[in-house]
């Protein structure tokens, strides 16, 4: 009953990955498409945790904390690309 | 109904409420009219479900094999603290970048204090 529950639940996780990935593709703005790419890494994450209960092991919990800085990172470096142009800015204002 | 019967149907309650809740937020940016009410389903019922699935996965590990991640709950600290702060500053990222909003807003109090800038 739990596996079946547990297929169920990375079902609807694909079936919204998909979503998001028409939302991607389509998506009229760079930022709808960023904020797309946000919502499939936390899909991702969920993903991995449900993955983990039906393999039964604990050997990929690093994984979603990895994967969840990663993609606040590359929102933040993304929305600061569209928003100042660089991502490092170098010169200084002396 | 024995404890680990028991403790696999809270797991499995909260993991399907997450579950829904994401696939609520999928709809949500594929049914709404513009990037900001796209960011705002985005942000907070996929945090929201991404929390549940995390604490399903939790409750499973501590119950049934009585193994405390730490882990997760970093992940859920984690995720609980990055993910609001990732849709605001990709909106602001998009206002400041000119996205128009939906063609049925009725008020933008926003854009009178980015003139006077």
């Amino acid at each position: 009953m739990l596996n079946f529950m547990l297929q169920l639940a990375l079902l609807c996780i694909t079936i919204s990955m998909g979503i998001l990935v028409y939302r991607v593709i389509k998506g009229p703005s760079i930022p709808d498409r960023v904020v797309a790419l946000d919502a499939i890494g936390t899909n991702l994450i969920c993903m991995i945790a449900v993955l983990s209960i039906l393999l039964d092991t604990s050997m990929f919990l690093e994984v979603i904390l990895l994967i969840g800085i990663l993609s606040f990172t590359g929102t933040v470096a993304f929305s600061k690309f569209l928003e100042k142009g660089e991502i490092i800015e170098n010169e200084r204002d002396l | 109904m024995n404890a680990e019967l028991i403790s696999e149907w809270i797991a499995a309650g909260f993991i399907l409420s997450g579950t829904s809740l994401t696939l609520l937020s999928a709809i949500g940016l594929i049914r709404l009219p513009d990037v900001y009410t796209r960011s705002h389903a985005a942000s907070k019922s996929t945090t929201l479900g991404v929390l549940f699935i995390l604490l399903g996965a939790f409750l499973f590990f501590w119950i049934n094999e009585g193994y405390v991640s730490i882990r997760l709950l970093l992940g859920i600290f984690f995720v609980f603290l990055t993910a609001p702060v990732a849709g605001h500053i990709i909106c602001r990222a998009a206002y400041r970048s000119n996205v128009k909003l939906a063609d049925r807003t009725v008020h933008d109090d926003l854009k009178k204090y980015m003139k006077a800038d």
